[in-house]
C-alpha cells in the first residue's frame, strides 16, 4: 500500500488552444491537508476536476488512492468527496434531505445513513436547521451543509474548491475550524484550492503554488516563506519609472537578496531587514529619488508568489469578489 | 461464474438503488411546490372547462351522441401529460443551473440510471396530474365507459409520459442553457399538441395535416387514452400501444444515452 494519497505524473488538460494544467507532477501523502494556491484561471479547479474523474486528462496519468482516474472512475468517484466552487445543493430539499439522497446515491444502508447523517451535522453544527429548507440557508450555512454532505460516505480524500470563496471573515474562521477538525479528528486527507493566502498559510500542512498549469513552488508555508532569506522591505516611490530606476540602482549597488518591482512599489527581499533600511534609503537620497514610504515585514506568501511569477496574486480579486456576489445573488434567487 | 452472477447482482442492485433515490427526490420536491401542482392541474382544467363550454355551443358534434366535454376529455389528460413530462426532462436544465447536477454527476453510479429514475419520478407526477384531470372532469360530467377503463388510462398516461420526458431529457442533454428552453416550448410542446386531435376528430382532415398528425407520437397517445376512457377511437388500440411503447423506449434510451455524456 503506497503512503501517498494523491499522485499525478506529467498531468496535462488542453481546452482548445488553452493548456489549463500544464504536464503536472504532484504527490500528497496519506493525512495531509494539502493547499493549491494561485489566482484564478491558473488551473487549480481544472486540476480537482481531473482528479475527481469529472474531466478526462489530455495527458499524463493521476491516481487517486491507488486507483487510476482514468481507469476506474466509478471507484475513484466512491472513495472520494468533492465540495465544488459553487453550491451544488437540492435548495427544495431540507438539509437532512441533502445529506439521505447522497447517502444513498454512495450506497449507505439505512443504519449507516441514520447514523452518519447525526455524525457530520453535528460535526457541521447544523442538527438544528437539518429539517429546514435549504433555500432558506445562509451562504456559510450552505458552504458547511455541503462539506458536511462531502464525508457522508467516509471518503478517503476530500477535495475543497475554494471552500470560502464568497463569504464573510467570521463564517470563513468557522469552516477553517470544520476542515481542521475533520483533518485531525476523521483522518480525512485534504487537498483544497484557495487564491487567499492567508487560507493556504493558516490551514495547509503543504502548499504548491500553481500559476499557468504548472507548480512554481512547493513546501510547508513556513519553508516557503523563509525561502525568500529574510525581511520584506517595501518602497513606495512616485511613480512606476522611478521604482524601476531605483530598483537596477539596487542590483547595481549589489543589495543583498531579491528585489523586484511592482507598480510604484519596490520590494526588497533582506536579512535583518530592520537594519538595512538606513542603508537602502541613503542610496535613494544619493540619487534624489523621493520615498514616499517604508513597511517592513516578514515574508507571506503574497511576497512568495510575487518572487515565484512576477505578480501579486490579489490583482483581480476585488473586481472578481464583485463578480462573485452577484452570481451568488442570482443563483439563490 | 459464481463471481459473474453476484457482479451482475450487486450491478442490479445498483441500478435499482439509483433509480430509487433519483426518483424520490423528484417525489420529495413534487410534495412541496403546492403552487406547482395547482397551476399544473387548473391550466388543463380551464382548457376543459371554457374550450368544451365553447365547442359545445359553436358546433355540433359529428356522430353525434357523445358531448364535446367527453371528447376532450382525453385530449386535455394527453396535454397535461406532455407538458409536465417534457418540463421534467428539461428541469435538468434547471439542476444545472443550480449546480446540483454536479451533485448527481460526482456520484459512483451509472448515469444512465440517474436519466431513468429522474424520468420515473417526473412521469409519476405526471401521471397523478393526469389522474387528478380525470377524476375532476368525472364530477364536470363526464361520463367514462368503465373503471378497468380508467385504470388502464393510467398505463396509457405511463407510456405517453414515458415518450416525452425522454425527448426532454435527450433536448436538455444537449442544450448548455436555460434560454433553450422557450426554443423547446415553441418548437416542440404546441406542434406536438396542435398536430394530435387532442381538440378535433382526425378523419376529416385534409390530406397534408392528416399526414402530420400521424408522424405525432401524442396522437396516438390520445387516440388510446380516448379507448380506454371513451371506448371509441379513430385508431385501432394495438397500434397505438405499438407506436407508444416504441416511441418510449427510443427516447429513453437516447435521453439516457445523451446524459451519460453530459457535461456539467
Amino acid at each position: 500500500m503506497s503512503t501517498l494519497a494523491i499522485e499525478t505524473v506529467n498531468l496535462t488538460c488542453r481546452f482548445e488552444d488553452l493548456t489549463a494544467v500544464d504536464s503536472l507532477n504532484l504527490q500528497v501523502k496519506k493525512g495531509e491537508l494539502f493547499g493549491l494556491l494561485g489566482p484564478n484561471g491558473a488551473g487549480k479547479t481544472t486540476l480537482i476536476n481531473m482528479l475527481s474523474t469529472m474531466i478526462l486528462p489530455s495527458e499524463g496519468h493521476a491516481k487517486v488512492w491507488d486507483l487510476d482516474v482514468k481507469k476506474t472512475p466509478s471507484q475513484v468517484r466512491q472513495n472520494i468527496g468533492v465540495v465544488f466552487q459553487g453550491f451544488t445543493l437540492d435548495d427544495r430539499l431540507s438539509g437532512r434531505e441533502n445529506l439521505d439522497i447522497h447517502g444513498r446515491l454512495y450506497g449507505l444502508s439505512k443504519h449507516m445513513r441514520k447514523q452518519r447523517i447525526r455524525e457530520v451535522l453535528e460535526l457541521v453544527e447544523l442538527q438544528d436547521k437539518a429539517d429546514v429548507l435549504v433555500k432558506t440557508y445562509s451562504g456559510g450555512m450552505m458552504r458547511r451543509l455541503e462539506i458536511a454532505r462531502g464525508l457522508m460516505h467516509h471518503p478517503k480524500v476530500l477535495f475543497l474548491d475554494e471552500p470560502t470563496l464568497g463569504l464573510d471573515p467570521q463564517t470563513r474562521n468557522h469552516i477553517w475550524n470544520y476542515i481542521r477538525c475533520l483533518n485531525r479528528d476523521e483522518n480525512v486527507t485534504i487537498m483544497l484550492t484557495t487564491h487567499y493566502m492567508e487560507e493556504a498559510d493558516h490551514l495547509c500542512n503543504r502548499i504548491a503554488i500553481i500559476d499557468s498549469g504548472r507548480i512554481q513552488a512547493l513546501d510547508t508555508p513556513e519553508n516557503l516563506k523563509n525561502s525568500l532569506g529574510g525581511d520584506v522591505v517595501k518602497l513606495v516611490v512616485d511613480n512606476e519609472e522611478i521604482a524601476s530606476a531605483l530598483c537596477r540602482l539596487y542590483i547595481k549597488n549589489g543589495c543583498a537578496g531579491n528585489v523586484h518591482w511592482k507598480k510604484s512599489s519596490i520590494f526588497i527581499t533582506i536579512k535583518d531587514g530592520a537594519h538595512q533600511i538606513p542603508h537602502i534609503l541613503t542610496i535613494a537620497s544619493g540619487a534624489n529619488i523621493n520615498i514616499l514610504s517604508v513597511d517592513l515585514h516578514r515574508p507571506t506568501l503574497d511576497d512568495v508568489f510575487l518572487s515565484h511569477t512576477g505578480r501579486a496574486i490579489r490583482e483581480e480579486e476585488t473586481s472578481e469578489m464583485g463578480k462573485f456576489g452577484f452570481v451568488f445573488r442570482t443563483a439563490r434567487r | 461464474m459464481t463471481s459473474l452472477i453476484s457482479d451482475l447482482r450487486r450491478n442490479c442492485s445498483i441500478a435499482t438503488n439509483t433509480v430509487y433515490t433519483l426518483w424520490l427526490r423528484e417525489m420529495l420536491r413534487f410534495r412541496r411546490s403546492k403552487s406547482r401542482i395547482i397551476g399544473s392541474i387548473a391550466t388543463p382544467l380551464f382548457f376543459l372547462v371554457i374550450l368544451g363550454t365553447a365547442f359545445n355551443s359553436s358546433f355540433q358534434m359529428r356522430g353525434g351522441g357523445d358531448t364535446n366535454i367527453g371528447f376532450l376529455t382525453p385530449g386535455i389528460i394527453g396535454m397535461s401529460i406532455l407538458f409536465s413530462s417534457l418540463m421534467g426532462g428539461v428541469s435538468i436544465l434547471w439542476d444545472r443551473e443550480f449546480g446540483f447536477l454536479k451533485e448527481i454527476l460526482i456520484a459512483p453510479v451509472p448515469r444512465f440510471f440517474v436519466a431513468l429514475g429522474k424520468a420515473l419520478g417526473g412521469v409519476t407526477t405526471a401521471m397523478i396530474q393526469g389522474t387528478m384531470i380525470m377524476l375532476v372532469a368525472l364530477f364536470l360530467g363526464v361520463e367514462y365507459q368503465s373503471y378497468s377503463g380508467m385504470v388502464a388510462s393510467v398505463g396509457i398516461m405511463l407510456l405517453i409520459g414515458l415518450g416525452f420526458i425522454g425527448l426532454g431529457i435527450a433536448l436538455a442533454s444537449q442544450i448548455e442553457s436555460h434560454e433553450g428552453f422557450q426554443m423547446i416550448m415553441t418548437f416542440i410542446t404546441m406542434p406536438v399538441l396542435l398536430l394530435s386531435g387532442a381538440f378535433y376528430k382526425i378523419e376529416d382532415l385534409p390530406m397534408w395535416l392528416k399526414t402530420l398528425t400521424y408522424l405525432d407520437p401524442l396522437t396516438y397517445g390520445i387516440a388510446a387514452l380516448r379507448y380506454t376512457l371513451m371506448g371509441e377511437s379513430e385508431i385501432p388500440i394495438i397500434i397505438c400501444l405499438i407506436v407508444l411503447v416504441l416511441f418510449a423506449a427510443t427516447t429513453i434510451g437516447l435521453g439516457g444515452h445523451l446524459f451519460s455524456r453530459t457535461k456539467a
